[in-house]
C-alpha cells in the first residue's frame, strides 16, 4: 500500500512537472504563432468570406480554363473554351456549336496553354482573358464580366500555337506563334526537305479597345525554327515582342537529339512598331489563307462562325529592321520580360545557367551593328553585346521566370524540381524551394505586367506521384502556393488542378468581382426563338421540323404537355429561362435525346434538338435543383406514328 | 458660410411671414414628397436571399428595390397560393388625388393663416392616415388569407405580412416599415399642431 501510494505521489509530481513544462512550451509557441501565422491560417478563407485573388489556370489538355481562389485553392468554375462541355451544353446546344468551328470543320477538343489578361498602361485591367489552343491554332477571348468564352479566332499558316496568347501593354495586340514550322502555304513536299522550305509565322491580332474583338492584323514570316514562348516588351521596350526559339538546327526527325546540337539558339526580337510601318507602306503580301472567326453574341445568346480569307504577311528575311536574333544558350523555353522592360530572361532548358539580355544593350548593339552573321537575312546580334548577366548554376532545366516587382525574379527548374529566387542586376541566388514535382510554369498575380502583386506565387507541376491519394494509373496534376513576401519563399498549399496546368493569370478580386454579371435581362434577349412570357409559348410545325417555344420558371415548364409530334420529326426545344433572379438557372433534358442537357441562365434562351424514334409518351425534366418543387418540374411529349393525324397541341395545366 | 447661405431664404421668409405660417406651409408641402418617394417598404430575407427581396409601395404603384424583385416576390408567394402583386389598385387612383387635395388645402389654410384651420387640417390628416393604415391592413389581410386552395404549400397559419414590424413567415424574415415618403408625411402632419400652438401662444402673449 505504502509503495503504491508513493508511486502515485511520485507520478503525480512528475505529471505536475510535465504540465508546468508544457505550459511553458505552450506559452512560447503561442508567442511565435502570434508573430508568424501558420501556413494553414494564411490559406484559410473562413466560410462565407472571399478569396483575395481570382486565379485563372489553364486546363491544359482538357481544353478549358479553370477559376480558382487564392489563397484558398478552391475551384469556382470551369469555363469551357476549346472542348465540349456536356454540363453547360457548350458545343452541344445549337447556340454554341459555331464556337468550335474551324477551317477544318467542327473540332470538339483542343489543348489550352497560356492565359493572359488584358492590360491598360501596362497594368492588368480586368476586362478580358485570352487563351490559346495549341493543336489547331486558335485564340479565345473570355469576358471577365460573364466569365464565358465570347470569341475564338483561328490562326492560319500556323501549327502548334504555343508562343501565345500574350498581350501587349495596352492590349494593342494578342500574339500567336508557330511551334511546328510547316510549308507556308501548305504543299505536298517531302518531309526531308524541311530545311529552308518550312517556315514559321508570328501573328499579331489587333484587339478592339471597346468590344475586345480580335482580327489578324498581320503575320511575320520567319525561318523554320520552333517558336516556343513569347513575352511583350513593356515600358521602355514597349513596341517589341520577344520569342524564344529552339530547333534552329531545322531538324525534322528525332528532335530530342537533332534539335539539341547548337550551342546557342535564339531569342527573336520583333519590332512590331516597325511592322506597323511596313504594313502602312504596303510592304506585305496577302496570302489567301482561310480561317474561322467565331463570336458569341450576349444579347442573342448565339454564336456565329464566319470564314475569313486572306492575311497580310511580312517576310522577316526581306525587311531589315523588323527582326533581330539574340543568341541564347541551349534551346530556350521561357522568354520573360521584367516589369521595367529592361531584362529579357531566356531559360535555356538544357543549359546550366540562366541568360539575361539587356534591352538597352540590344538597342546599342543594333545601332553599332554588332552582328555575328545572319540567319535567312536576319541579323544575329553579338552575344556579349546584348548579354546583361548570367545566373550561374541556379539549378537544372530552367523553364519560366516571373517577377515580384521588388527586384526579384523567380525561375522554375523542371529537372531539379524547384523554384529559385534570384536578384535582378546582381544575378545572385537568394533562395530555392522544392516543388512536388517537376514544375513547369509559375505565376505571380499580374506577373506579365508592369505592376505584379508580389504576395503569392503559384507553381504548376507536371507530376504528382505520391502527393495525393492514388486514383489508379492516372493521378492528378497540381498547383502549389508559395508566400513570397519574405526573403525566403514559403510553401503554403498544394491543390489538384484540372488537366495539365500550363500557365495561369491572376488578378485581385477587387478589380472584377463587383462587375460580375448576375442575370441576363429578359427584355434584352434578342434570340430569334426567345419566348418572353408564358402567353407567347407555342409549338410550330414546319414540315418535319417542330419548333417548341418553351419557357421555364419556378417550378414548371410552359407548355409541359405536347401532342402531335411524330416519329422521324426533328424537334427543336427553344427554351427560355424567364427567371430574373440571381443564381436561379434551370436545366432541361429529354429522354433519348442524343445530346447534352441545357443549363440556362436567367433571361437566356438555348436550343437542343431531339429526334424521336419510337412511338410513346416521353418525359423531360429540369436537371438543376432549382427550387422546393424542382422534382415536379417535368413534362411529357406524345409521339405518334409517322403518318398519323394526331393534332398538334400544347398546354400547361389544361390551358 | 455655405451652410448659412442656405438659411437666407428662410430669414427672408421670416421677414415677410410669421413662423407659424411658415411651419404650416411646410407641413402642407411635405406630403407632396409621396409623389416621388415610397410610402412603405416590405422586404423578405431568407438564407437563399441574403440580399432581401424588397417592394417599395408608392402612392401610385409598386416598385422592386432591385430589378426583378416584384417577379421574385410573386414567385415566392405563388407556392403558398398568394395572388400576384397588383399593377392596378383603386388606391393608386385615390391616394394621389387625396394627397394632392390635402396639400392644396393645407397651403390655402396656411395662407389664410387661421390657427383653427391648422388644427382642422391636422385632424383630417390624422384621420386619413389612420384610414390609410387600416386600408393597408385590409389589403395585407386579404392577400394573406385569400389564398389559392390548390397551392403547393398549404399553410396552417395565415401568410400575412405585418403592417408595421418584423415577423418570421416560413423561411422568410418579413420586414414592413414606413419609407422616406411616409416620414415626410408624418413630419408634415406633426408640424401643423406645432404651428397651431405657436400661434395660440403668441395670441395669449
Amino acid at each position: 500500500m505504502k509503495l503504491l501510494s508513493k508511486t502515485v505521489l511520485l507520478s503525480a509530481a512528475i505529471g505536475f512537472l510535465f504540465i508546468l513544462a508544457s505550459c511553458g512550451q505552450n506559452g512560447n509557441s503561442s508567442k511565435s504563432g502570434a508573430l508568424s501565422k501558420s501556413a494553414a491560417e494564411r490559406v484559410f478563407v473562413p466560410p462565407g468570406e472571399y478569396d483575395e485573388f481570382y486565379a485563372f489556370i489553364s486546363g491544359g489538355f482538357s481544353g478549358q480554363l479553370t477559376i480558382y481562389g487564392l489563397p484558398s485553392g478552391r475551384l469556382f468554375k470551369i469555363i469551357p473554351v476549346f472542348s465540349l462541355d456536356a454540363e453547360k451544353a457548350y458545343g452541344f446546344n445549337e447556340e454554341t456549336k459555331p464556337m468550335l468551328e474551324t477551317s477544318y470543320g467542327f473540332i470538339p477538343w483542343d489543348d489550352a496553354h497560356h492565359p493572359d489578361l488584358s492590360q491598360t498602361n501596362g497594368e492588368i485591367d480586368g476586362r478580358w482573358l485570352f487563351i490559346n489552343a495549341n493543336n489547331t491554332p486558335r485564340i479565345a477571348r473570355i469576358s471577365l464580366r460573364t466569365f464565358e468564352t465570347e470569341e475564338i479566332i483561328e490562326i492560319p499558316n500556323s501549327a502548334g500555337n504555343h508562343s501565345s496568347s500574350f498581350v501587349t501593354e495596352n492590349t494593342e495586340y494578342v500574339i500567336a506563334g508557330t511551334r511546328f514550322s510547316i510549308p507556308i502555304p501548305q504543299k505536298d513536299i517531302s518531309i526531308e526537305e524541311y530545311k529552308g522550305n518550312f517556315k514559321g509565322t508570328l501573328s499579331f491580332l489587333k484587339v478592339d479597345p471597346e468590344t475586345g474583338e480580335m482580327d489578324i492584323a498581320f503575320q511575320i514570316l520567319m525561318p523554320g525554327f520552333d517558336y516556343d514562348l513569347t513575352h511583350p516588351g513593356r515600358g521602355k521596350s514597349h513596341g517589341w515582342m520577344f520569342f524564344s526559339t529552339y530547333n534552329t538546327e531545322e531538324a525534322n526527325t528525332l528532335l530530342e537529339v537533332n534539335a539539341s546540337q547548337n550551342d546557342k539558339d535564339f531569342i527573336a526580337a520583333i519590332n512590331w512598331k516597325k511592322a506597323e510601318e511596313f504594313i502602312k507602306e504596303g510592304k506585305y503580301k496577302t496570302m489567301p489563307s482561310k480561317y474561322a472567326h467565331n463570336v458569341y453574341d450576349e444579347t442573342s445568346h448565339t454564336a456565329t462562325s464566319t470564314m475569313k480569307k486572306g492575311v497580310k504577311v511580312l517576310d522577316a528575311s526581306q525587311l531589315p529592321g523588323l527582326v533581330y536574333f539574340l543568341p541564347t544558350p541551349k534551346s530556350p523555353h521561357g522568354c520573360d520580360v521584367d516589369p521595367t522592360g529592361e531584362y529579357i530572361v531566356g531559360s535555356g532548358k538544357l543549359a546550366a545557367a540562366l541568360t539575361v539580355h539587356s534591352f538597352t544593350k540590344m538597342l546599342k548593339a543594333i545601332e553599332d551593328k554588332k552582328f555575328d552573321g545572319e540567319a535567312y537575312g536576319i541579323p544575329i546580334l553579338n552575344f556579349d553585346a546584348v548579354n546583361a548577366g548570367t545566373v550561374v548554376q541556379p539549378g537544372l532545366g530552367p523553364l519560366h521566370t516571373e517577377f515580384d516587382g521588388k527586384g526579384f525574379a523567380y525561375t522554375t527548374f523542371f529537372i531539379s524540381s524547384e523554384v529559385v529566387k534570384w536578384q535582378l542586376g546582381t544575378w545572385k541566388v537568394i533562395d530555392r524551394k522544392p516543388t512536388y514535382y517537376s514544375v513547369g510554369h509559375l505565376m505571380i498575380p499580374g506577373g506579365n505586367s508592369r505592376k505584379p502583386f508580389g504576395k503569392y506565387m503559384v507553381a504548376m507541376n507536371k507530376i504528382t506521384k505520391d502527393r495525393y491519394l492514388p486514383t489508379g494509373p492516372e493521378v492528378c496534376q497540381s498547383a502549389q502556393l508559395y508566400d513570397i513576401t519574405g526573403d525566403k519563399m514559403e510553401l503554403l498549399l498544394d491543390f489538384p488542378t484540372i488537366g495539365e496546368p500550363h500557365y495561369a493569370a491572376a488578378i485581385p478580386a477587387s478589380l472584377i468581382k463587383d462587375k460580375s454579371q448576375k442575370i441576363y435581362k429578359l427584355e434584352d434577349n434578342k434570340h430569334p426563338y426567345a419566348t418572353k412570357s408564358e402567353k407567347e409559348t407555342k409549338v410550330v410545325r414546319n414540315g418535319k421540323d417542330v419548333h417548341i417555344y418553351m419557357t421555364m420558371i419556378r417550378s414548371h415548364f410552359a407548355p409541359d404537355n405536347i401532342e402531335g409530334v411524330k416519329v422521324g420529326d426533328r424537334v427543336y426545344f427553344h427554351v427560355t429561362n424567364l427567371e430574373q433572379d440571381y443564381d436561379v438557372p434551370h436545366g432541361i433534358a429529354m429522354i433519348g435525346a442524343r445530346t447534352s442537357e441545357l443549363l440556362i441562365m436567367p433571361g437566356q434562351t438555348e436550343t437542343f434538338v431531339w429526334e424521336p424514334r419510337q412511338v410513346g409518351v416521353w418525359p423531360f425534366y429540369c436537371t438543376d435543383f432549382c427550387s422546393a418543387l424542382h422534382q415536379e418540374m417535368q413534362g411529357y411529349i406524345r409521339v405518334s406514328p409517322r403518318g398519323s393525324n394526331t393534332p398538334l397541341k400544347w398546354s400547361l395545366d389544361g390551358e | 458660410m455655405v451652410s448659412l447661405q442656405i438659411l437666407y431664404p428662410f430669414s427672408y421668409l421670416r421677414q415677410v411671414m410669421k413662423l407659424s405660417k411658415i411651419l404650416m406651409l411646410t407641413a402642407a408641402i411635405l406630403p407632396l414628397f409621396l409623389f416621388i418617394l415610397p410610402m412603405w417598404s416590405i422586404s423578405l430575407q431568407a438564407p437563399q436571399y441574403p440580399i432581401p427581396l424588397q417592394i417599395n409601395i408608392f402612392i401610385t404603384h409598386l416598385e422592386g428595390e432591385q430589378e426583378g424583385d416584384i417577379q421574385n416576390f410573386d414567385l415566392m408567394n405563388h407556392y403558398v397560393g398568394m395572388r400576384k402583386l397588383p399593377t392596378e389598385m383603386v388606391e393608386f387612383d385615390i391616394f394621389p388625388f387625396v394627397i394632392g387635395a390635402m396639400s392644396l388645402m393645407g397651403i390655402i389654410f396656411a395662407l389664410v393663416g387661421n390657427k383653427k384651420l391648422y388644427l382642422t387640417w391636422f385632424i383630417i390628416m390624422a384621420l386619413l392616415g389612420v384610414a390609410g393604415i387600416y386600408d393597408f391592413y385590409l389589403w395585407l389581410y386579404d392577400y394573406g388569407h385569400n389564398l389559392d386552395p390548390r397551392a403547393a404549400i398549404q399553410l396552417l397559419d395565415a401568410y400575412q405580412p405585418p403592417v408595421f414590424g418584423t415577423k418570421q413567415i416560413l423561411n422568410f424574415t418579413v420586414r414592413s416599415y414606413p419609407s422616406l415618403g411616409a416620414v415626410f408625411l408624418g413630419i408634415g402632419i406633426l408640424l401643423s399642431p406645432v404651428a397651431y400652438y405657436i400661434e395660440k401662444k403668441k395670441e395669449r402673449g
